[in-house]
């Protein structure tokens, strides 16, 4: 199981693997919303934090399409479905590797957009927190979808429209608690417990519906 | 024992041409009924009084509140379809599900459609983006995206069993739809007819709704059962076309 998690790491970090890009994209379409807006900075700040949500949302669904196909390409993915572990397990594994190789660079790369966006220090921080906490249940949602379209030839485009849908309640929650934070009489515990709460729920449900996908695509 | 019998009778189920005799026999009774009931309700909903506040346009309910019912229980109809695909792999729940998609989406953009021209009157906008209004968008986006899964795969099995699973998994959305209006406080109102205290409505409002919703439900099933029949044919004519092609290669 180790081996597999710094296998898909190594895989992602280096060259083709994909990670870069997602921060780069992320970055991208960040840059691009004061062009579209204006730069009016307090307008900016105000909006400031559901941009970098919908960035990173944005951003996590880009490299969604090739968690699983890539190994179904040279044939590892036959390998881990007839291993003994089980595959639940597996799959989740291949959920941290992913989130580690391209959920976490967004994490770490919000800072730096939240000053772009004239944000204050309390706004970054809770944005940042509420990434950390939000991000990894793109990545369980993204898994089931990725797991339903591996047998197909483009899937990258049905991934994500599978995938937003299901994707909504994280960036409702992330966002309004990224919003309490900042303005006083909401209180920024509930949305963030919430957020919480649905990250663990997707823990659970994402690697087992990935897992049952995944065996009944086999051809 | 009787139990036995319906689980028999169920799998016998699981043989198209059993499931296509017995919709031959029961379809023109399920269409008349559907109709009969439309008439009845439609006729009621026209001549009971309008509300004494929204005047005329309370009769948009009787076809927007049916329409958004149906396209819960649509989806509820499709996520049973699938637990009979991946547990029991019976054929036949692949082709129900299949052919559930499209109705839902259906019904949920007649209640979209309605609930909008409903709305331009009462609050005053086509759309707000509160809770309730917002969670019946996606759940149409996600009849669109498994529509859009199906025809994407060529094998059929292979697609029905694939989709299942995003069907099961995107069955959390149910219960935050019907419960939007109670947790969150929206503009939509909150239930009025299925409560525990009873209904708050009117019966003058009530009677032809009801009749209404029994007939949506009707109609539901009766086009229901005809796509699957539909499905069904077109499986076999798929099937007869490759087979011809076989033929005539090795003919060649």
């Amino acid at each position: 199981m180790i081996s597999l998690l710094l296998r898909d790491l190594k895989l992602s970090v280096r060259a083709g693997g994909g990670a870069l890009i997602g921060v780069l994209f992320f970055m991208t379409v960040v840059a691009v919303i004061p062009f579209g807006v204006g730069p009016d900075l307090n307008l900016l700040s105000r909006i400031g934090p559901a941009i970098v949500w919908i960035g990173a949302l944005l951003s996590a669904l880009l490299g969604l399409d090739r968690m699983f196909q890539t190994d179904r390409e040279d044939g590892s993915l036959d390998l881990l479905l007839m291993q003994e572990h089980p595959l639940v397990l597996t799959v989740l594994v291949k959920c941290m590797a992913h989130w580690l190789g391209n959920g976490l660079p967004l994490v770490i790369a919000s800072p730096l957009l939240g000053l772009f966006m004239n944000m204050n220090e309390l706004a970054i921080g809770a944005t940042m927190l509420t990434l950390l906490v939000g991000t990894p249940a793109l990545t369980f949602i993204g898994a089931v979808g990725a797991a339903v379209a591996v047998a197909l030839p483009r899937g990258g485009l049905l991934v994500s429209i599978l995938v937003l849908p299901l994707a909504i309640p994280v960036l409702i929650f992330g966002v309004s608690a990224s919003y309490a934070a900042v303005e006083d009489p909401a209180p920024f515990m509930p949305p963030f417990l919430i957020l919480v709460a649905i990250t663990m729920f997707f823990a659970v449900l994402g690697p087992v519906g990935a897992a049952l996908a995944l065996k009944n695509a086999g051809d | 024992m009787s139990e036995s019998l319906a689980i028999t009778k169920f799998s016998d189920l699981a043989n198209p041409t059993r499931f296509l005799a017995l919709a031959a026999r029961i379809l023109p009774w399920m269409a008349s009924i559907t109709a009969i009931l439309f008439a009845i309700g439609l006729y009621l909903s026209f001549t009971t009084e309008g509300d004494y506040q929204q005047g005329q346009t309370v009769r948009i309910m009787y076809i927007h509140v049916p329409a958004a019912w149906l396209s819960m229980m649509c989806y509820t109809v499709m996520a049973a379809s699938a637990i009979g695909t991946l547990v029991w792999r019976h054929p036949l729940a692949d082709v129900s599900h299949k052919a559930a998609a499209s109705l839902g989406a259906a019904f949920t953009l007649i209640a979209l459609a309605t609930g909008s021209l409903w709305g331009k009157p009462m609050w005053g906008t086509w759309w707000v983006w509160d809770a309730r209004l917002t969670s019946v968008f996606v759940l149409f986006l996600m009849y669109l995206g498994l529509i859009a899964l199906n025809r994407a795969m060529d094998d059929p099995s292979r697609a029905a069993r694939v989709s299942a699973v995003l069907i099961l998994v995107g069955f959390v959305n149910i219960p935050i739809i019907k419960f939007s209006v109670d947790w969150w406080n929206t503009l939509h109102q909150p239930a009025s007819v299925v409560r525990l205290d009873g209904p708050t409505i009117d019966p003058e409002f009530l009677r032809p709704l009801l009749i209404m919703a029994i007939a949506f439900t009707l109609l539901f099933f009766t086009l229901h059962v005809m796509a699957m029949r539909n499905e069904i044919w077109r499986r076999r004519i798929a099937a007869q076309r490759r087979m011809a092609a076989r033929m005539a290669g090795r003919e060649a």
